[in-house]
Parts: C-alpha cells; structure tokens; sequence
C-alpha cells in the first residue's frame, strides 16, 4: 500500500474525525492486500479472523494442497481411535468467506518489494503477509536420519503420508516386537506430543499384539506433563513402555533406517522393528527465503503483534516462531494467527493494537478414556512474551477416573471447536 | 460445516454504520481496530467454539448474560465448583476488569 495516503487517512482519522466518512475508511481498507502463507493452524486462522475483523479487505490464502490433516489428534489415528477423515480438512469455509484460496507453494519472498512468487508462477502482491508455514525437518542433523531414512523410519512429525506409513507397520508388526521412538531435544513441535504417541500406540499394541514392548530414547532429562504420563502409564499399560532419559544413555547419536537400528551417545545398540524418529526441526523453508529466520533456524518476532523482528510488514506466527514461553502447540498457532490479523488491521488503519493476549492448552490422551491437560495463559510485558503470573499447569495428579475421562471428553470438544474455528468444519 | 460469521451484506452494512456513528474525535482510529475484549476473548473460541458457539462436548457460552458469565468466571478462578477440570488455570491469569471484559463480549457476540 502506498504510505502517503495511508498517512494521510490516518491524520485524517485523528485530527479531523469529521472527514472520517465511512467510505474513506472502507475504501482504504478495500485497497490492501493481505496474503497468507500456509493453510495449518496458524495461517488458516488468520485467513478467517482478518475476515471477521475486516469484511472489505483483499485476502488471498497460498496452501499447496487442497485438504490439511491435522497433527493432532493424528496420535489416535495411530492407535485407532479416529479415521483418517475426521483428522481432515478442507477451505471451503475460507472460500465462502470471500477468502481468495489459492492451492501453490511459495517458492519466494521479496520482503523490500513486498512480493510473492508461487510455484505455478504466479506473483502476488501484497500489503501486509502473513507467513505460517510450520516446521522442516533439519535432515542429517542427527547422523543417518536423512529424507530417504524417513521411508523405512518414519517421523511422522507432520501428518500425512508419513502418518500412514508408521500406521501400516504397526499393523505388519508381529505381536512380541519392539517399538522404538528417538526423541529429539531442543525446540520442537509439541512437547507433549511424543508420549501421547506412546500412549496411544501402547493401546494399539496392548489391544492387539499385547506381548510387544515400546522404547522411548529421549535425548532430554524431563519431558512435559512427565508425572501424569508415567502415573497413567503404569495403571494402564503396566511395564509395556520403558522411557529412557538421556541421564541414563537415552539420547540417540545415530540411526541406521536400514537395519532398524539406532546407537546411542554411549555407544548402545538397539534394535527396533518399527522405528519412529522425532528429529531436530527448524522453521519451515519459506521463512529462510523471506529472510525473517535468525541462526537458531527459527524466527524472531515482536511480542506484542508477531510481526518479524527483521523484516517489516512480514508477521510470522506458529512453530516457525520463537515465542517461548509459549509451546509449539496448534492451540498458540491459532491463537497467534488472531493476534497477528487484529495487529494488521490496526496497523493499516494506522493505529496501535489492543494488548496481545494468548492462552494455550495441550490435551493429551493417555488411554481412550484418560486424558491429561497442560494450560498457560500469556501476554507481552512491554519487553517478552510471559506466562501470566498464578495462571496455568497440567491437571492434578491425584484426580480420579472421572476427571481423567472428563478432560478425555474435552479434548475431543476441543479438537471439535478448534477445528470449526480454523476451518470451519469439525 | 459452520455457516461464515455473518450475512455478507449485512456484515457490510454494519461496518459502514459502526464507521458512521463512531466519526467522533478520538474514536475513529480505535473504532477501525480489534478491540480489548475481542482480543481477550479469541483464544476462548479454540475450545467453546467460533463467537463462543461450541460444535462439541465443551459448553456453548455465547448468550449466557452478562451477570452469569462475571459470577462463573469469577468463581473458576477464586472458588471453583465441584468438577472443574481447567478452566481454573484459565481464570487465575485474568484480573477483575478482564473478567469484566470477558463477560460483556459473551453476553453480547453474535455467531
Ligand atoms: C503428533 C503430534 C500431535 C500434536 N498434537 C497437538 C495437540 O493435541 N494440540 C495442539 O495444540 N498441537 C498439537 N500438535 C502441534 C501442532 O500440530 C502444531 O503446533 C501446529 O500444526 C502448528 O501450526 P502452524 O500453522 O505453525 O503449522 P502447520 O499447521 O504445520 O501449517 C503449516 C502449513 O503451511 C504450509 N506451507 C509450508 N510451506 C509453504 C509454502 N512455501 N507455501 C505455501 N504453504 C506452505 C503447509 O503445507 C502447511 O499446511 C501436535 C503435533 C504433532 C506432531
Ligand atoms: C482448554 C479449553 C478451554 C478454554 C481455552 C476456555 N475454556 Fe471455558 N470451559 C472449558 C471447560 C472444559 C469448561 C467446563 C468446566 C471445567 O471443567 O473447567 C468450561 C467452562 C466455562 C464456562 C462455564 C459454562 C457454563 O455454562 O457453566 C464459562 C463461562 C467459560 N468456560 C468461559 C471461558 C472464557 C471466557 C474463556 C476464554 C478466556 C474460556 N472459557 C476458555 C474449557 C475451556
């Protein structure tokens, strides 16, 4: 958008509020473009509250494919408590919203001229954009675990064909056999999100081939909602899972996809029949491109809007941020995605935004009717991102089975209202 | 699937009113932008729906009066009913006037 006149519709709106006919303000808004990149919980998200908070405005969404699946939740697909389609989404709701949906990949992003090229060659541009384009996998950080490992050991850390294929071993698994999962450290998508996959893979197994074992490496000390995860484990799947932590030589320095092994930092060998690895991630690539990633691989941002902290009018939100104390979670994308749309619409209005305000809950499932939650409530302190002081924590470990069942039953209100929110479909 | 927010030309229709009427010094700008307790309250939809209208197994909250939605929330936070599960740690980071806030925008949201 052209600066001038956006500065003069601004001193128009404060200093002489008389001439702020509806059709100035309107019209102003009817010329910016927004684009977003990336269709998952954050940028999809943001597509619809930009919508909801701005009906004129020009907003088109990039997403190369036509149907997103969701992490969560993909756990229980694993363990067969949900079918592949109720785990999948589309953007006719985005369509219907006047959202121009646009099914390519950026491919790159000129942040001084404010374009965006596609994959099928399109150039858009833009006034402000949104990017939320998730995780990439960083390959052959940890040794052996390159792109073609990923066919014969999965991560199945973004859902897809990846979570289809760790299914269909677990099902050629003979009952007797080892599962093995090698957890990374450092910042990755959803801290809880590994053991909710032993949990419900313990189900699988113990529903079906209930002599199996599961082995998690975990390259980490402690790991999130770590007493509830234990506690229900031990009530629910005996001695079926052993955790290692990286104390006890857990941390995995090596993988061999092919022999199914893997070698651990003290030189331990073992040997799985199916072999799932949570590597080391990074922002998605786009975001190296649009030149908003520092040396961690992840992205700076502003706290208080997430607009990147390198490059104007580019805001940034979900994985791909660093926004601790916030978790990579599919809650706090959502709830970024509405930041970042009520900074823009103040910021084309030329004026500030409200204070930002976030709350994030992971709800895991330890068994079908067992479920476990972590909360945090979070806001900008003029300098950080904080957890506001008293609020937030995981569920009390000495609740009883109907608790347990009650946040079961929520978790699924949950993925229902989230899911409506975000796509409009439950 | 949900049905969009609102009615297309009504939604137009109402924006160009809210503009029209808020044309007064020192409001136009913060009329223009998300408000407060729009901002307080987005995170509530990720589990009581999209305007606080649940598909699902989490209570619906859009409508409930304003009175009711200050006493529940204040409640979750300082003296919680038998059975909650979350929403205390939710409340505990919300002070009075947030609350307040929270209370309105349910009362009053529309899908
Ligand atoms: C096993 C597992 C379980 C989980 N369970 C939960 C849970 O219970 N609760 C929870 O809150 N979170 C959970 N998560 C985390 C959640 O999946 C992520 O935090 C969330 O998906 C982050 O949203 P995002 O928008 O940053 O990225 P994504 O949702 O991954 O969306 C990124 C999108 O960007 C698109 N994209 C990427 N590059 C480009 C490009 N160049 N051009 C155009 N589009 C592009 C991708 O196609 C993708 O659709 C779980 C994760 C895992 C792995
Ligand atoms: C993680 C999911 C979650 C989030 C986020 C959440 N709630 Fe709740 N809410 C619940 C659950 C679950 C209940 C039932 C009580 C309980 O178990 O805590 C509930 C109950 C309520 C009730 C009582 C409803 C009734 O009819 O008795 C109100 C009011 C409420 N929430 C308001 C809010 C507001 C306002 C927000 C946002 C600041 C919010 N909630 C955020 C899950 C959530």
């Amino acid at each position: 958008m052209n600066t001038t006149r956006r500065t003069l519709i601004a001193g128009l709106g404060a200093g002489a509020a008389t001439f702020a006919l509806p059709g100035l303000i309107r019209a102003q808004n009817a010329s910016a473009h927004v684009v977003v990149v990336g269709g998952g919980f954050g940028g999809a998200t943001a597509a619809r509250y930009l919508r909801r908070y701005s009906p004129d405005l020009k907003i088109t969404l990039v997403e190369p494919s036509e149907t997103f699946v969701t992490c969560p939740f993909s756990n229980l697909y694993l363990g067969g408590l949900r079918t592949w389609d109720s785990i999948t989404h589309g953007y006719a709701a985005h369509s219907a919203e006047g959202i121009g949906v646009i099914h390519a990949r950026a491919e790159q992003i000129d942040g001084a001229a404010k374009k965006v090229t596609l994959s099928d060659g399109t150039v858009l541009d833009y006034d402000r954009l949104v990017l939320s384009p998730g995780i990439d996998i960083r390959w052959g950080a940890l040794e052996g675990y390159d792109e073609a490992a990923s066919d014969r050991a999965p991560h199945a850390w973004k859902a897809g064909p990846q979570t289809q294929l760790l299914k269909s071993q677990l099902e050629a698994m003979e009952d007797g056999g080892t599962f093995v999962m090698s957890i990374t450290d450092g910042a990755f998508r959803c801290p809880p999100g590994p053991y909710e996959r032993a949990s419900l893979v313990a189900h699988y197994l113990k529903t079906n081939k209930p002599k199996s074992k599961i082995l998690l490496l975990d390259s980490k000390e402690t790991f999130s909602k770590q007493g509830l995860f234990k506690q229900g484990w031990e009530a629910l799947y005996g001695d079926m899972i052993e955790w290692i932590s990286a104390d006890n030589d857990g941390k995995v320095a090596k993988v061999d996809a092919g022999a199914l092994t893997v070698e651990t930092a003290f030189g331990v060998t073992h040997k799985a029949d199916v072999l799932n690895v949570v590597p080391p991630q990074k922002a998605g690539w786009i975001a190296d491109r649009a030149g908003v990633t520092n040396d961690t691989g992840w992205v700076p941002v502003k706290g208080n809007t997430f607009e990147s902290a390198q490059v104007p009018g580019i805001y940034v939100v979900g994985d791909a941020t660093i926004a601790a104390p916030m978790p990579k979670s599919g809650f706090c994308a959502n709830a970024q995605g509405k930041i970042a749309a009520a900074a823009i619409i103040a910021d084309l209005a030329g004026a500030a935004p409200a204070p930002a305000s976030f709350v994030n809950t992971c709800y895991s499932l330890v068994g079908p009717e067992w479920g476990i939650s972590v909360a945090g409530v979070y806001y900008f302190d003029g300098e950080k991102l904080a957890e506001r002081e008293g609020s937030g924590g995981v569920s009390p470990l000495e609740a009883d089975a109907s608790f347990r069942q009650a946040e079961a039953v929520y978790g699924a209100g949950w993925y229902a209202s989230i899911s409506a929110d975000t796509w409009g479909t439950v | 699937m949900l049905p969009p927010p609102q009615h297309p030309t009504l939604r137009g229709l109402l924006a160009a009113l809210t503009f029209a009427t808020v044309a007064a010094p020192g409001f136009a700008l913060a009329q223009s932008t998300v408000s407060e307790a729009q901002i307080l309250a987005g995170p509530c939809a990720s589990c009581h729906g999209p305007a606080g209208q649940s598909p699902g197994a989490i209570p619906s909250i859009a409508g409930l009066t304003e009175a009711d939605l200050t006493a529940k929330l204040t409640a979750f936070r300082d003296s919680p009913p038998a059975g909650t599960t979350v929403m205390t740690r939710h409340m505990k980071g919300y002070d009075d006037g947030q609350i307040a806030a929270l209370a309105k925008y349910f009362a009053e949201v529309e899908g």
